[in-house]
Protein backbone atom coordinates (compact mmCIF):
# COMPACT_ATOMS: atom_id res chain seq x y z
CA UNK A 1 0.00 0.00 0.00
CA UNK A 2 1.60 3.10 -0.98
CA UNK A 3 1.86 5.63 1.92
CA UNK A 4 -1.50 8.09 0.35
CA UNK A 5 -3.75 5.48 0.90
CA UNK A 6 -2.37 4.55 4.01
CA UNK A 7 -2.67 7.86 5.68
CA UNK A 8 -5.74 7.72 4.08
CA UNK A 9 -7.11 4.63 5.57
CA UNK A 10 -5.71 6.16 8.71
CA UNK A 11 -7.75 8.60 8.96
CA UNK A 12 -10.86 6.69 8.49
CA UNK A 13 -9.69 5.01 11.37
CA UNK A 14 -9.38 7.62 13.58
CA UNK A 15 -12.48 9.19 12.27
CA UNK A 16 -14.46 6.39 13.26
CA UNK A 17 -13.03 6.42 16.41
CA UNK A 18 -13.49 10.05 17.10
CA UNK A 19 -16.86 9.62 15.70
CA UNK A 20 -17.44 6.86 18.64
CA UNK A 21 -18.30 4.77 15.59
CA UNK A 22 -17.69 1.02 16.06
CA UNK A 23 -14.47 -0.45 14.17
CA UNK A 24 -15.46 -3.89 12.31
CA UNK A 25 -13.42 -7.01 11.05
CA UNK A 26 -13.20 -5.98 7.70
CA UNK A 27 -12.27 -2.14 8.54
CA UNK A 28 -8.97 -0.96 8.12
CA UNK A 29 -6.88 -0.72 11.58
CA UNK A 30 -3.52 0.47 12.71
CA UNK A 31 -1.12 -3.21 13.39
CA UNK A 32 -1.10 -2.53 17.05
CA UNK A 33 -4.67 -1.92 17.94
CA UNK A 34 -4.79 -5.07 16.00
CA UNK A 35 -2.38 -6.81 18.59
CA UNK A 36 -3.56 -4.76 21.93
CA UNK A 37 -7.01 -6.09 21.04
CA UNK A 38 -6.24 -9.61 20.32
CA UNK A 39 -3.99 -9.47 24.08
CA UNK A 40 -6.91 -7.88 25.63
CA UNK A 41 -10.04 -10.37 24.04
CA UNK A 42 -8.45 -13.25 24.52
CA UNK A 43 -7.04 -12.79 28.09
CA UNK A 44 -10.44 -12.09 28.97
CA UNK A 45 -11.74 -15.06 26.59
CA UNK A 46 -9.29 -17.16 29.35
CA UNK A 47 -9.99 -15.53 32.31
CA UNK A 48 -13.55 -16.95 31.80
CA UNK A 49 -11.75 -20.69 31.28
CA UNK A 50 -9.55 -20.43 34.25
CA UNK A 51 -12.06 -19.20 36.43
CA UNK A 52 -14.54 -22.12 36.13
CA UNK A 53 -11.78 -24.00 38.07
CA UNK A 54 -12.34 -21.94 41.32
CA UNK A 55 -16.02 -22.01 41.24
CA UNK A 56 -16.00 -25.57 39.92
CA UNK A 57 -14.13 -26.77 43.22
CA UNK A 58 -17.42 -26.35 45.05
CA UNK A 59 -20.36 -27.50 42.62
CA UNK A 60 -19.75 -31.33 44.25
CA UNK A 61 -20.03 -29.93 47.47
CA UNK A 62 -22.56 -27.31 46.60
CA UNK A 63 -24.82 -27.26 50.24
CA UNK A 64 -28.29 -27.74 48.29
CA UNK A 65 -29.55 -28.84 45.38
CA UNK A 66 -30.93 -25.41 44.56
CA UNK A 67 -27.42 -24.29 44.82
CA UNK A 68 -25.56 -26.78 43.13
CA UNK A 69 -28.05 -26.34 39.85
CA UNK A 70 -27.25 -22.61 40.27
CA UNK A 71 -23.58 -22.85 40.63
CA UNK A 72 -23.25 -25.40 37.55
CA UNK A 73 -25.52 -22.99 35.04
CA UNK A 74 -23.40 -19.90 36.29
CA UNK A 75 -20.08 -22.04 35.50
CA UNK A 76 -21.96 -23.48 31.95
CA UNK A 77 -22.13 -19.18 31.33
CA UNK A 78 -18.69 -18.52 31.84
CA UNK A 79 -17.42 -21.22 29.69
CA UNK A 80 -20.24 -19.45 26.93
CA UNK A 81 -18.58 -16.32 27.50
CA UNK A 82 -15.44 -18.07 26.97
CA UNK A 83 -16.47 -18.82 23.40
CA UNK A 84 -18.19 -15.76 21.98
CA UNK A 85 -14.84 -13.94 23.19
CA UNK A 86 -12.25 -16.33 21.45
CA UNK A 87 -15.09 -15.47 18.21
CA UNK A 88 -14.51 -11.87 18.98
CA UNK A 89 -10.99 -12.43 19.16
CA UNK A 90 -11.01 -14.50 15.89
CA UNK A 91 -12.73 -11.86 13.69
CA UNK A 92 -8.84 -10.18 14.36
CA UNK A 93 -7.06 -13.02 12.43
CA UNK A 94 -6.10 -15.22 15.34
CA UNK A 95 -6.99 -18.70 15.30
CA UNK A 96 -8.38 -20.37 19.15
CA UNK A 97 -5.77 -23.02 19.30
CA UNK A 98 -2.88 -20.46 19.09
CA UNK A 99 -4.53 -18.57 21.58
CA UNK A 100 -5.19 -21.60 23.80
CA UNK A 101 -1.07 -22.64 23.10
CA UNK A 102 -0.90 -19.32 24.61
CA UNK A 103 -2.07 -19.99 26.92
CA UNK A 104 -1.04 -23.13 27.67
CA UNK A 105 2.81 -21.90 27.35
CA UNK A 106 1.72 -19.41 29.45
CA UNK A 107 2.34 -16.78 26.95
CA UNK A 108 -1.18 -15.38 27.58
CA UNK A 109 -2.22 -14.16 30.63
CA UNK A 110 -5.55 -14.64 32.47
CA UNK A 111 -7.45 -12.76 35.66
CA UNK A 112 -4.90 -13.19 38.31
CA UNK A 113 -7.96 -13.24 40.76
CA UNK A 114 -8.00 -16.76 39.85
CA UNK A 115 -4.96 -17.76 41.25
CA UNK A 116 -6.26 -18.07 44.97
CA UNK A 117 -8.18 -20.57 46.15
CA UNK A 118 -11.93 -21.30 46.70
CA UNK A 119 -11.69 -22.79 51.04
CA UNK A 120 -14.86 -22.52 52.03
CA UNK A 121 -18.97 -22.47 50.31
CA UNK A 122 -18.90 -18.53 51.31
CA UNK A 123 -16.11 -17.99 48.55
CA UNK A 124 -18.68 -19.25 45.97
CA UNK A 125 -20.84 -16.26 47.52
CA UNK A 126 -17.44 -13.97 47.83
CA UNK A 127 -16.85 -14.33 44.25
CA UNK A 128 -20.33 -13.75 42.60
CA UNK A 129 -20.78 -10.84 44.30
CA UNK A 130 -17.08 -9.25 44.12
CA UNK A 131 -15.49 -10.68 41.42
CA UNK A 132 -18.28 -10.72 39.09
CA UNK A 133 -19.06 -7.47 40.67
CA UNK A 134 -15.64 -6.00 39.50
CA UNK A 135 -15.96 -7.69 36.53
CA UNK A 136 -18.87 -5.74 35.55
CA UNK A 137 -18.21 -2.53 36.17
CA UNK A 138 -15.35 -2.82 33.96
CA UNK A 139 -17.31 -4.44 30.92
CA UNK A 140 -19.79 -2.11 31.46
CA UNK A 141 -17.42 0.42 30.44
CA UNK A 142 -16.67 -1.79 27.63
CA UNK A 143 -19.95 -2.01 26.11
CA UNK A 144 -18.53 1.20 24.45
CA UNK A 145 -15.28 -0.25 22.93
CA UNK A 146 -14.37 0.50 19.85
CA UNK A 147 -14.15 -2.45 18.14
CA UNK A 148 -17.63 -3.96 17.35
CA UNK A 149 -17.28 -7.67 17.82
CA UNK A 150 -15.89 -6.81 21.61
CA UNK A 151 -18.77 -4.69 22.07
CA UNK A 152 -21.13 -6.40 21.08
CA UNK A 153 -19.81 -9.66 23.27
CA UNK A 154 -19.66 -7.63 25.87
CA UNK A 155 -23.14 -6.43 26.26
CA UNK A 156 -24.64 -10.12 26.25
CA UNK A 157 -22.16 -11.05 28.51
CA UNK A 158 -22.76 -8.03 31.28
CA UNK A 159 -26.92 -9.30 30.88
CA UNK A 160 -25.71 -12.67 32.17
CA UNK A 161 -22.91 -11.55 34.95
CA UNK A 162 -25.52 -9.00 36.68
CA UNK A 163 -27.03 -12.12 37.23
CA UNK A 164 -24.43 -14.13 38.72
CA UNK A 165 -23.19 -11.22 41.07
CA UNK A 166 -27.21 -10.66 42.21
CA UNK A 167 -26.66 -14.84 43.12
CA UNK A 168 -23.28 -14.52 45.04
CA UNK A 169 -24.85 -11.40 47.02
CA UNK A 170 -27.32 -13.42 48.08
CA UNK A 171 -25.67 -16.50 49.23
CA UNK A 172 -23.55 -13.89 51.30
CA UNK A 173 -26.52 -12.67 52.59
CA UNK A 174 -27.79 -15.93 53.36
CA UNK A 175 -24.54 -16.65 55.25
CA UNK A 176 -24.65 -13.40 57.20
CA UNK A 177 -27.48 -13.74 58.34
CA UNK A 178 -27.13 -17.52 59.59
CA UNK A 179 -25.25 -19.13 62.61
CA UNK A 180 -22.23 -17.75 64.17
CA UNK A 181 -20.13 -20.20 61.83
CA UNK A 182 -21.77 -19.48 58.71
CA UNK A 183 -21.43 -15.20 59.09
CA UNK A 184 -17.20 -16.20 59.96
CA UNK A 185 -17.40 -18.25 56.87
CA UNK A 186 -18.57 -14.84 55.20
CA UNK A 187 -16.50 -12.52 56.85
CA UNK A 188 -13.47 -14.73 56.12
CA UNK A 189 -14.21 -14.96 52.46
CA UNK A 190 -14.64 -11.15 52.12
CA UNK A 191 -11.46 -10.83 53.91
CA UNK A 192 -9.47 -13.11 51.50
CA UNK A 193 -11.32 -11.87 48.54
CA UNK A 194 -11.49 -7.58 49.33
CA UNK A 195 -7.83 -6.99 48.15
CA UNK A 196 -7.39 -9.32 45.10
CA UNK A 197 -10.51 -8.31 44.12
CA UNK A 198 -9.36 -4.52 44.09
CA UNK A 199 -6.12 -5.62 42.35
CA UNK A 200 -8.37 -6.99 39.27
CA UNK A 201 -8.89 -3.23 37.94
CA UNK A 202 -4.88 -3.48 37.42
CA UNK A 203 -2.09 -0.85 38.18
CA UNK A 204 -2.62 2.57 39.33
CA UNK A 205 -3.35 5.12 36.45
CA UNK A 206 0.45 6.40 36.14
CA UNK A 207 1.67 2.93 36.01
CA UNK A 208 -0.77 0.82 33.79
CA UNK A 209 1.56 0.02 30.73
CA UNK A 210 -1.08 -0.25 27.93
CA UNK A 211 -3.96 2.15 29.57
CA UNK A 212 -2.67 5.51 27.49
CA UNK A 213 -2.55 3.86 24.21
CA UNK A 214 -5.82 1.70 24.95
CA UNK A 215 -7.94 5.22 25.98
CA UNK A 216 -6.82 7.18 22.96
CA UNK A 217 -8.56 4.42 20.66
CA UNK A 218 -11.32 4.03 22.89
CA UNK A 219 -10.89 0.13 23.15
CA UNK A 220 -10.32 1.01 27.22
CA UNK A 221 -13.11 3.64 28.01
CA UNK A 222 -12.63 4.64 31.76
CA UNK A 223 -9.34 4.31 33.71
CA UNK A 224 -8.20 1.89 36.04
CA UNK A 225 -8.90 3.78 39.18
CA UNK A 226 -11.89 5.32 38.04
CA UNK A 227 -13.44 1.89 37.69
CA UNK A 228 -11.79 0.66 40.68
CA UNK A 229 -13.33 3.58 42.87
CA UNK A 230 -16.90 2.99 41.83
CA UNK A 231 -16.75 -0.53 42.41
CA UNK A 232 -15.72 0.12 46.32
CA UNK A 233 -18.36 3.10 46.30
CA UNK A 234 -20.97 0.52 45.44
CA UNK A 235 -19.44 -2.45 47.40
CA UNK A 236 -19.29 -0.39 50.68
CA UNK A 237 -22.71 -0.01 50.86
CA UNK A 238 -23.61 -3.49 49.95
CA UNK A 239 -21.12 -5.20 52.58
CA UNK A 240 -22.85 -2.46 55.25
CA UNK A 241 -26.55 -3.70 54.11
CA UNK A 242 -25.46 -7.27 55.03
CA UNK A 243 -23.55 -6.81 58.71
CA UNK A 244 -20.11 -7.61 57.03
CA UNK A 245 -16.72 -5.75 57.54
CA UNK A 246 -14.46 -4.80 54.72
CA UNK A 247 -11.61 -5.41 55.99
CA UNK A 248 -9.31 -1.79 55.10
CA UNK A 249 -8.74 0.16 58.34
CA UNK A 250 -8.39 3.15 56.20
CA UNK A 251 -11.43 3.18 54.52
CA UNK A 252 -13.72 5.69 54.96
CA UNK A 253 -16.15 8.50 52.98
CA UNK A 254 -14.98 11.51 51.96
CA UNK A 255 -17.54 13.94 52.21
CA UNK A 256 -15.30 16.24 49.81
CA UNK A 257 -14.68 14.22 47.15
CA UNK A 258 -18.28 12.63 47.46
CA UNK A 259 -16.44 8.85 47.29
CA UNK A 260 -15.04 6.56 49.61
CA UNK A 261 -11.04 7.04 50.62
CA UNK A 262 -9.11 2.89 50.79
CA UNK A 263 -5.87 2.26 51.53
CA UNK A 264 -3.40 1.00 48.87
CA UNK A 265 -3.14 -2.55 47.20
CA UNK A 266 0.02 -4.76 48.45
CA UNK A 267 1.38 -3.93 44.70
CA UNK A 268 4.05 -6.53 45.64
CA UNK A 269 1.55 -9.40 45.82
CA UNK A 270 0.08 -8.13 42.68
CA UNK A 271 3.28 -8.43 41.01
CA UNK A 272 4.06 -11.88 42.79
CA UNK A 273 0.87 -13.57 41.78
CA UNK A 274 0.85 -11.51 38.28
CA UNK A 275 4.41 -12.99 37.76
CA UNK A 276 3.05 -16.88 38.39
CA UNK A 277 3.46 -16.76 42.00
CA UNK A 278 0.13 -16.77 43.16
CA UNK A 279 -1.05 -19.62 45.35
CA UNK A 280 -2.91 -21.60 42.58
CA UNK A 281 -1.12 -20.16 39.19
CA UNK A 282 0.74 -23.76 38.68
CA UNK A 283 -2.09 -25.63 39.81
CA UNK A 284 -4.35 -23.65 37.35
CA UNK A 285 -2.72 -23.91 34.62
CA UNK A 286 -1.92 -27.56 35.29
CA UNK A 287 -5.20 -28.26 35.06
CA UNK A 288 -5.69 -26.57 32.23
CA UNK A 289 -2.71 -28.35 30.75
CA UNK A 290 -4.12 -31.85 31.73
CA UNK A 291 -7.14 -31.25 30.39
CA UNK A 292 -5.79 -30.22 27.01
CA UNK A 293 -3.32 -33.23 26.73
CA UNK A 294 -6.31 -35.74 28.16
CA UNK A 295 -8.08 -34.72 25.63
CA UNK A 296 -6.11 -34.84 22.67
CA UNK A 297 -7.11 -38.30 21.76
CA UNK A 298 -10.47 -36.80 21.80
CA UNK A 299 -10.20 -34.31 19.12
CA UNK A 300 -8.42 -36.60 17.16
CA UNK A 301 -11.23 -39.36 17.23
CA UNK A 302 -13.57 -36.37 16.38
CA UNK A 303 -11.21 -35.36 13.53
CA UNK A 304 -10.42 -38.67 12.14
CA UNK A 305 -14.75 -39.41 12.40
CA UNK A 306 -15.30 -36.39 10.46
CA UNK A 307 -12.72 -37.40 7.65
CA UNK A 308 -14.21 -40.85 7.61
CA UNK A 309 -17.67 -39.96 6.95
CA UNK A 310 -16.65 -37.36 4.29
CA UNK A 311 -14.90 -39.68 2.48
CA UNK A 312 -18.06 -41.79 2.55
CA UNK A 313 -19.98 -39.08 0.87
CA UNK A 314 -17.52 -37.96 -1.39
CA UNK A 315 -17.46 -42.27 -2.31
CA UNK A 316 -21.32 -42.36 -2.87
CA UNK A 317 -21.26 -39.48 -5.16
CA UNK A 318 -18.85 -40.24 -7.84
CA UNK B 1 -47.67 -50.25 48.05
CA UNK B 2 -46.98 -46.49 49.46
CA UNK B 3 -43.70 -47.49 50.40
CA UNK B 4 -43.03 -49.24 47.70
CA UNK B 5 -44.22 -46.08 45.58
CA UNK B 6 -41.80 -44.17 47.67
CA UNK B 7 -38.77 -46.37 47.08
CA UNK B 8 -39.34 -46.31 43.50
CA UNK B 9 -39.80 -42.79 42.70
CA UNK B 10 -36.80 -42.06 45.11
CA UNK B 11 -34.65 -44.83 43.00
CA UNK B 12 -35.55 -42.84 39.98
CA UNK B 13 -34.41 -39.39 41.69
CA UNK B 14 -30.91 -41.21 43.04
CA UNK B 15 -29.96 -42.16 39.41
CA UNK B 16 -30.16 -38.65 38.09
CA UNK B 17 -28.62 -37.36 41.81
CA UNK B 18 -25.35 -39.65 41.31
CA UNK B 19 -25.09 -39.00 37.77
CA UNK B 20 -25.59 -35.90 38.03
CA UNK B 21 -23.09 -35.49 40.66
CA UNK B 22 -19.97 -37.87 38.67
CA UNK B 23 -20.92 -35.54 35.62
CA UNK B 24 -20.20 -32.37 36.97
CA UNK B 25 -16.69 -33.48 38.48
CA UNK B 26 -15.33 -32.69 34.35
CA UNK B 27 -16.84 -29.16 34.40
CA UNK B 28 -13.86 -26.85 33.51
CA UNK B 29 -11.87 -30.54 32.78
CA UNK B 30 -13.65 -31.71 29.65
CA UNK B 31 -10.99 -31.69 26.12
CA UNK B 32 -12.24 -28.56 25.03
CA UNK B 33 -14.53 -25.62 25.61
CA UNK B 34 -17.70 -26.40 23.84
CA UNK B 35 -17.28 -29.72 25.66
CA UNK B 36 -16.90 -28.11 28.66
CA UNK B 37 -20.20 -26.87 28.14
CA UNK B 38 -22.09 -29.23 27.24
CA UNK B 39 -20.94 -31.40 29.99
CA UNK B 40 -22.39 -28.92 32.31
CA UNK B 41 -25.76 -28.87 30.85
CA UNK B 42 -25.99 -32.19 30.81
CA UNK B 43 -25.18 -32.32 34.61
CA UNK B 44 -27.24 -29.58 35.34
CA UNK B 45 -30.44 -31.38 33.24
CA UNK B 46 -29.65 -34.52 35.74
CA UNK B 47 -29.82 -32.63 38.87
CA UNK B 48 -32.84 -30.90 37.57
CA UNK B 49 -34.24 -34.16 37.26
CA UNK B 50 -32.96 -35.25 40.95
CA UNK B 51 -34.92 -32.18 42.24
CA UNK B 52 -38.27 -33.03 40.84
CA UNK B 53 -38.43 -36.82 41.56
CA UNK B 54 -36.92 -36.66 45.16
CA UNK B 55 -39.10 -33.92 46.01
CA UNK B 56 -41.87 -36.00 44.46
CA UNK B 57 -40.57 -38.91 47.01
CA UNK B 58 -40.61 -36.46 49.58
CA UNK B 59 -44.47 -35.81 49.22
CA UNK B 60 -45.01 -39.36 48.84
CA UNK B 61 -43.75 -40.39 51.77
CA UNK B 62 -45.75 -37.43 53.63
CA UNK B 63 -42.78 -37.02 56.41
CA UNK B 64 -41.93 -33.49 55.43
CA UNK B 65 -38.51 -34.47 53.92
CA UNK B 66 -37.83 -32.42 51.08
CA UNK B 67 -35.10 -32.80 48.17
CA UNK B 68 -32.26 -31.67 50.25
CA UNK B 69 -33.45 -34.32 53.39
CA UNK B 70 -33.34 -36.98 50.65
CA UNK B 71 -29.97 -36.10 48.84
CA UNK B 72 -27.97 -34.89 51.81
CA UNK B 73 -29.28 -36.52 54.79
CA UNK B 74 -29.36 -40.34 53.88
CA UNK B 75 -26.54 -42.74 54.27
CA UNK B 76 -25.24 -44.97 51.83
CA UNK B 77 -27.23 -48.00 52.54
CA UNK B 78 -30.33 -46.02 51.65
CA UNK B 79 -29.46 -44.87 48.42
CA UNK B 80 -30.72 -46.78 45.66
CA UNK B 81 -29.40 -45.60 42.28
CA UNK B 82 -27.97 -48.58 39.77
CA UNK B 83 -24.61 -49.20 40.32
CA UNK B 84 -23.53 -48.01 36.91
CA UNK B 85 -24.38 -44.43 37.91
CA UNK B 86 -21.70 -44.13 40.58
CA UNK B 87 -18.86 -45.66 38.85
CA UNK B 88 -16.13 -43.08 38.97
CA UNK B 89 -15.70 -41.11 35.27
CA UNK B 90 -12.71 -42.96 34.24
CA UNK B 91 -11.54 -41.03 30.99
CA UNK B 92 -14.15 -39.50 28.04
CA UNK B 93 -14.96 -42.57 26.19
CA UNK B 94 -16.06 -43.91 29.89
CA UNK B 95 -17.91 -41.22 30.63
CA UNK B 96 -19.93 -40.90 27.32
CA UNK B 97 -20.33 -44.81 26.38
CA UNK B 98 -21.93 -45.24 30.31
CA UNK B 99 -24.07 -41.68 29.26
CA UNK B 100 -25.30 -43.27 25.67
CA UNK B 101 -26.56 -46.95 27.59
CA UNK B 102 -28.10 -44.54 30.41
CA UNK B 103 -29.35 -42.38 27.78
CA UNK B 104 -30.80 -44.67 25.80
CA UNK B 105 -32.36 -46.51 28.95
CA UNK B 106 -33.82 -43.09 30.46
CA UNK B 107 -35.31 -42.43 26.97
CA UNK B 108 -37.44 -45.42 26.71
CA UNK B 109 -37.93 -45.21 30.46
CA UNK B 110 -39.29 -41.55 30.51
CA UNK B 111 -41.49 -42.05 27.60
CA UNK B 112 -43.29 -45.38 29.20
CA UNK B 113 -43.58 -43.54 32.27
CA UNK B 114 -45.43 -40.46 30.79
CA UNK B 115 -47.75 -42.44 30.60
CA UNK B 116 -47.84 -43.53 34.38
CA UNK B 117 -50.95 -44.04 36.61
CA UNK B 118 -48.84 -41.15 39.10
CA UNK B 119 -49.79 -38.30 37.28
CA UNK B 120 -46.48 -35.86 39.14
CA UNK B 121 -44.49 -38.96 37.79
CA UNK B 122 -46.08 -38.36 34.23
CA UNK B 123 -45.34 -35.15 34.03
CA UNK B 124 -42.06 -35.00 35.50
CA UNK B 125 -41.16 -37.95 32.65
CA UNK B 126 -42.63 -36.01 29.73
CA UNK B 127 -39.77 -33.22 30.47
CA UNK B 128 -37.04 -35.72 31.38
CA UNK B 129 -37.86 -37.55 27.91
CA UNK B 130 -37.31 -34.68 25.62
CA UNK B 131 -33.72 -33.92 27.59
CA UNK B 132 -33.09 -37.63 27.47
CA UNK B 133 -33.20 -37.67 23.78
CA UNK B 134 -31.05 -34.63 22.86
CA UNK B 135 -28.16 -36.36 25.88
CA UNK B 136 -29.04 -39.19 23.99
CA UNK B 137 -28.22 -37.74 20.00
CA UNK B 138 -25.07 -36.44 21.42
CA UNK B 139 -23.59 -39.42 23.23
CA UNK B 140 -25.03 -41.52 20.54
CA UNK B 141 -22.55 -39.33 18.25
CA UNK B 142 -19.83 -39.13 20.68
CA UNK B 143 -19.96 -43.58 20.95
CA UNK B 144 -19.80 -42.97 16.87
CA UNK B 145 -16.32 -41.34 16.79
CA UNK B 146 -15.08 -43.12 19.47
CA UNK B 147 -16.05 -46.48 17.77
CA UNK B 148 -15.43 -45.51 13.82
CA UNK B 149 -12.59 -42.93 14.95
CA UNK B 150 -8.85 -43.45 15.71
CA UNK B 151 -7.61 -47.53 17.01
CA UNK B 152 -6.96 -45.59 20.25
CA UNK B 153 -10.34 -44.21 20.82
CA UNK B 154 -11.61 -47.54 19.39
CA UNK B 155 -9.60 -49.17 21.71
CA UNK B 156 -11.25 -46.47 24.48
CA UNK B 157 -14.79 -47.21 23.49
CA UNK B 158 -14.52 -50.95 23.73
CA UNK B 159 -12.83 -50.96 26.78
CA UNK B 160 -15.43 -48.52 28.49
CA UNK B 161 -18.02 -51.07 27.12
CA UNK B 162 -16.51 -54.18 28.03
CA UNK B 163 -16.29 -53.30 31.86
CA UNK B 164 -19.56 -51.00 31.49
CA UNK B 165 -21.82 -54.21 30.09
CA UNK B 166 -21.40 -55.86 33.40
CA UNK B 167 -23.51 -53.12 35.50
CA UNK B 168 -26.24 -53.00 32.68
CA UNK B 169 -28.50 -56.08 33.67
CA UNK B 170 -29.69 -54.68 36.89
CA UNK B 171 -31.07 -51.95 34.59
CA UNK B 172 -33.74 -54.63 33.53
CA UNK B 173 -34.08 -57.46 36.05
CA UNK B 174 -37.30 -56.60 37.95
CA UNK B 175 -37.40 -56.41 41.89
CA UNK B 176 -39.98 -56.38 44.05
CA UNK B 177 -40.51 -52.53 44.12
CA UNK B 178 -40.39 -52.54 40.23
CA UNK B 179 -43.35 -55.43 40.23
CA UNK B 180 -45.63 -54.02 42.38
CA UNK B 181 -44.93 -50.59 40.24
CA UNK B 182 -45.68 -52.66 36.94
CA UNK B 183 -48.83 -54.46 38.40
CA UNK B 184 -50.41 -50.36 40.02
CA UNK B 185 -49.94 -49.32 36.40
CA UNK B 186 -47.41 -46.70 37.71
CA UNK B 187 -43.94 -48.48 36.42
CA UNK B 188 -42.99 -49.96 33.13
CA UNK B 189 -42.65 -53.12 32.20
CA UNK B 190 -38.79 -53.85 32.64
CA UNK B 191 -38.54 -56.76 30.54
CA UNK B 192 -40.09 -55.65 27.56
CA UNK B 193 -38.09 -52.43 27.77
CA UNK B 194 -35.08 -54.02 28.09
CA UNK B 195 -35.55 -55.72 25.09
CA UNK B 196 -36.05 -52.54 23.06
CA UNK B 197 -33.01 -51.14 24.78
CA UNK B 198 -30.72 -54.47 23.23
CA UNK B 199 -32.13 -53.94 20.03
CA UNK B 200 -31.67 -49.93 19.72
CA UNK B 201 -28.19 -50.01 21.60
CA UNK B 202 -26.66 -53.27 19.77
CA UNK B 203 -27.26 -51.81 16.16
CA UNK B 204 -26.03 -48.46 17.25
CA UNK B 205 -22.48 -49.97 18.83
CA UNK B 206 -22.55 -51.69 15.47
CA UNK B 207 -22.22 -48.61 13.37
CA UNK B 208 -19.51 -47.84 15.78
CA UNK B 209 -17.79 -51.06 15.15
CA UNK B 210 -17.38 -51.99 18.60
CA UNK B 211 -18.85 -55.46 20.01
CA UNK B 212 -21.19 -56.19 22.44
CA UNK B 213 -18.97 -57.92 25.38
CA UNK B 214 -20.36 -61.41 26.55
CA UNK B 215 -22.90 -61.49 29.27
CA UNK B 216 -20.93 -63.17 31.51
CA UNK B 217 -20.98 -61.22 35.35
CA UNK B 218 -23.55 -59.05 36.35
CA UNK B 219 -23.30 -56.81 38.97
CA UNK B 220 -26.44 -56.05 41.47
CA UNK B 221 -27.33 -54.39 44.65
CA UNK B 222 -27.86 -50.95 43.44
CA UNK B 223 -31.13 -51.25 44.48
CA UNK B 224 -31.02 -52.51 48.05
CA UNK B 225 -28.48 -49.73 48.82
CA UNK B 226 -25.24 -52.55 48.57
CA UNK B 227 -23.27 -49.89 46.62
CA UNK B 228 -19.35 -50.04 45.24
CA UNK B 229 -16.80 -48.83 47.62
CA UNK B 230 -17.00 -45.49 45.72
CA UNK B 231 -20.10 -44.61 46.61
CA UNK B 232 -18.90 -43.84 50.33
CA UNK B 233 -16.54 -40.99 48.53
CA UNK B 234 -18.70 -39.64 46.35
CA UNK B 235 -21.58 -39.22 49.27
CA UNK B 236 -18.79 -37.33 51.79
CA UNK B 237 -17.69 -35.17 49.20
CA UNK B 238 -21.07 -34.23 48.51
CA UNK B 239 -23.10 -34.23 51.86
CA UNK B 240 -20.29 -32.47 53.51
CA UNK B 241 -21.71 -28.93 53.61
CA UNK B 242 -24.67 -30.28 55.08
CA UNK B 243 -22.95 -32.97 57.76
CA UNK B 244 -20.67 -30.34 59.04
CA UNK B 245 -22.95 -27.75 60.07
CA UNK B 246 -26.55 -29.05 60.64
CA UNK B 247 -29.94 -27.73 60.30
CA UNK B 248 -28.92 -24.50 58.59
CA UNK B 249 -30.03 -22.46 55.82
CA UNK B 250 -27.97 -21.96 52.60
Amino acid sequence: MDHQSHSAEQARFEAIIAAEEKIEPRDWMPEKYRRNLVRQISQHAHSEVVGQLPEGNWITRAPTLRRKATLLAKVQDEAGHGLYLYSAAETLGVSREQMVDDLLDGRAKYASIFNYPTLSWADVGAIGWLVDGAAIVNQISLCRTSYGPYARAMVRICKEESFHQRQGYEIMRTLAAGSAAQKAMAQDALNRWWWPTLMMFGPHDAESAHSQQSMQWKIKRQSNDELRQKFVDQTVEQARHIGLEIPDPALRWNEERGHYDFGEIDWDEFQRVLNGNGPCNRQRIGDRRAAHEQGAWVREAMLAHAEKQRRRAAGRAA
Amino acid sequence: MSSAHFRYVLRLGDNALVLGQRLSEWCGHSPFLEEDIAMANTALDHIGRARMLLSHAGAIEGDGRDEDALAYLRDEREFGNFLICELPNGDYAFTLVRQYLLDVYHQLLFEALSASADEELAAIAAKAVKEAAYHRRRSGDWVLRFGDGTDESQARAQAALDELWSYTGELFTPDSVDEAMQAAGIGPDLEQLGARWREIVEAHLAAATLSVPPADWQADGGREGLHTEHMGRLLAEMQFVQRAYPGLDW
